[in-house]
């Protein structure tokens, strides 16, 4: 097995064909684990004794003959993602040693199928950031290039698939965090229509927005995984009940560029990359057309009203009282203080103050209330679009994976890199990321993602044109 | 954009949040260009918006409900400081007038 170029397609065909067994797989991962993560730092934790325990179970219904596209297949898991009994912090010193008490559905239907989890990986603190220099246990490093980082907040998960320390890893996405990763890695990212998978057991951060996705290196692989943690849950009041039969889909053939939105603040390079995508698509049968959407350039204001907003009400949880980090004080006020500052780093702490800020009396009219209502005309405008496009597309990010440290003291600069990514969270529309050409930075090739941006409920459609892309 | 005045210790106390002192100024700092950015949105027409997205109430029959206790143990050993079947947690409310 090559593990550099082995998918999880073809792991299926490779292990139900008995060429080597779930365990010889896993332990390739975790010997490359061994050698490579001390550099690119993807993992909080690797689970080497219970993922060999998985691997062998795995091997036993390969052996009867009764397994399923992921059985055997070893993972990653973000560290936000909750599994019975382990350690799930969220990148953050307040959650250092909380213990999951129960699995999150996403990890029920994966652990149904038999899936081998290698280990939680790296994550910018609660999911808040675009590089993974956020979290408390130091940074991850992209694997295409060490000096830069992987995006974020799914960097971890990003970093072990493109790294080869695992075939394929889950993420979660509120305003990005796996498309981009995916984008400065070369993968392959999905963030599914808002309520197509369960949110159940994932640490909330914005949670009108959040969704868990893969991260894979194919569509295929993509779409295995979605396959396998889509549906209705009873545990989640916003997942969607599940479509009555298959959606019949003809072939899309119209993609819609908004022409307007890409006027500034994209590299010239990865603006020429995207252009070639559209080009190659062009030969392949699909209609460029250009379309308007004039309230997207306002979609990262928005974001980052509602976002800090439902971030400071979700953390409001935290209060070293229940669960997690508690720092002993003499009155209950203080106690949630000062757990509170010692628990949560910089950028989680400006975050909470901006989501107070625009929740409270005096202030919430100006900003909360009238970016939701900003946020339904947004709505709108996706549904107008769709009315004449199959699929509307965009580049992932403004520019390529940048250099550790460069954004980090300056907020504004980072949350730019979202512009692309915010819109469709706010929207709850699917999307995927689909590496597609390079730009070249210092001597490296870095990858450029492509991304497609589906109608509610037509993640489908992305992965057949996220094939074609691939072909292209 | 307009020039947004933040009262940050007002908004930390709101948090629960302490902020030491050399966090403060950067933070009086950094909050007014982060609210100065968001502010673009005023420039959107909303007047043909509902005030309200909409919205429906998600319900589940009120049955079956699970053993008492069947998770007591499992949540209560998550909790820093327990007695006995309870989160013990500093006393709430004061007798004690504030000074």
């Amino acid at each position: 097995m090559n593990l550099d170029t082995l998918t999880i397609v073809e792991a299926r065909r490779a292990l139900d064909a008995k060429e080597y067994s779930a365990l010889e797989l896993t332990n390739a991962y975790l010997e490359r684990i061994a050698k490579k993560d001390g550099e690119i730092h993807a993992y909080l934790e690797v689970w080497a004794d219970s993922a060999r325990a998985e691997a062998k179970a795995a091997d036993t219904i390969i052996a009867r003959g009764e397994s399923k596209p992921l059985t055997g297949i070893p993972l990653a898991v973000k560290d936000n993602i909750l599994i019975e009994g382990r350690i799930a912090s969220a990148a953050s010193k307040i959650l250092e040693k909380y213990l999951a008490s129960y699995d999150s559905t996403v990890i029920t239907k994966l652990k149904a199928q038999g899936v081998v989890f290698l280990g939680r990986t790296n994550m910018d603190e609660f999911a808040m950031g675009s590089s993974t220099e956020n979290s408390a246990y130091g940074p991850t490093k992209n694997p295409v290039d060490p000096r830069r980082v992987p995006g974020g907040s799914s960097g971890g998960s990003a970093a072990a698939v493109a790294g080869n320390l695992a075939l394929a890893a889950l993420g979660s996405d509120t305003g990005g965090s796996v498309r981009q990763p995916a984008a400065h890695t070369g993968l392959v990212g999905l963030k599914p229509t808002y309520g197509a998978v369960s949110r159940s057991g994932l640490i909330a951060m914005g949670s009108s927005l959040d969704q868990i996705g893969p991260l894979t290196k194919t569509n295929a692989d993509a779409r295995i995984i979605f396959d396998a943690i889509k549906g209705y849950d009873e545990k989640d009041s916003t997942s969607l009940p599940d479509r009555s039969g298959p959606a019949a889909k003809e072939q899309p053939k119209v993609l819609g560029v908004p022409r307007a939105f890409l006027q500034k603040g994209v590299d010239a390079d990865l603006l020429d990359v995207f252009e070639k995508t559209l080009r190659r698509l062009e030969k392949a049968g699909y209609e460029i057309r250009d379309i308007e959407m004039p309230t997207l350039p306002y979609g990262l204001a928005v974001y980052y009203i509602i976002m800090p907003a439902e971030v400071s009400t979700n953390l409001a949880r935290l209060d070293g009282i229940r669960y997690g980090l508690s720092i002993p004080a003499d009155t209950i006020g203080e106690v949630y203080e000062k757990t509170r500052a010692a628990g949560f780093g910089r950028e989680t702490r400006r975050r909470i103050l901006v989501g107070t800020f625009v929740l409270s009396s005096g202030y919430a009219d100006a900003y909360y209330r009238k970016a939701r209502a900003v946020r339904s005309v947004l709505k709108k405008e996706f549904r107008t679009a769709f009315e004449n496009v199959d699929a509307i597309v965009l580049p992932t990010t403004p520019s390529p994976a940048f250099v550790l440290g460069t954004k980090t003291s300056d907020p504004l600069a980072m949350y730019a890199e979202d512009i692309f990514g915010v819109s469709v969270n706010l929207a709850g529309v699917p999307a995927i990321s689909v590496p597609s050409g390079t730009v070249e930075r210092d001597g490296v090739a870095l990858p450029v993602g492509f991304q497609i941006i589906g109608n509610w409920g037509g993640e489908e459609a992305l992965f057949v044109i996220g094939e074609d892309v691939e072909k292209a | 954009m307009k020039d947004v005045r933040v009262d940050i210790q007002a908004l930390a106390k709101l948090a629960r949040l302490e902020v030491p002192q050399e966090e403060l100024r950067r933070l009086e700092h950094e909050l007014p260009e982060i609210l100065g950015f968001v502010e673009t949105i005023q420039a959107v027409d909303v007047s043909n918006e509902a005030e309200a997205p909409e919205r429906r109430n998600v319900m589940r029959a009120d049955e079956n409900p699970h053993a008492s206790g069947m998770y007591t143990e499992k949540l209560l050993s998550a909790a820093p400081f327990r007695q006995g079947n309870r989160i013990a947690v500093k006393q709430v409310i004061s007798r004690q007038k504030k000074v």
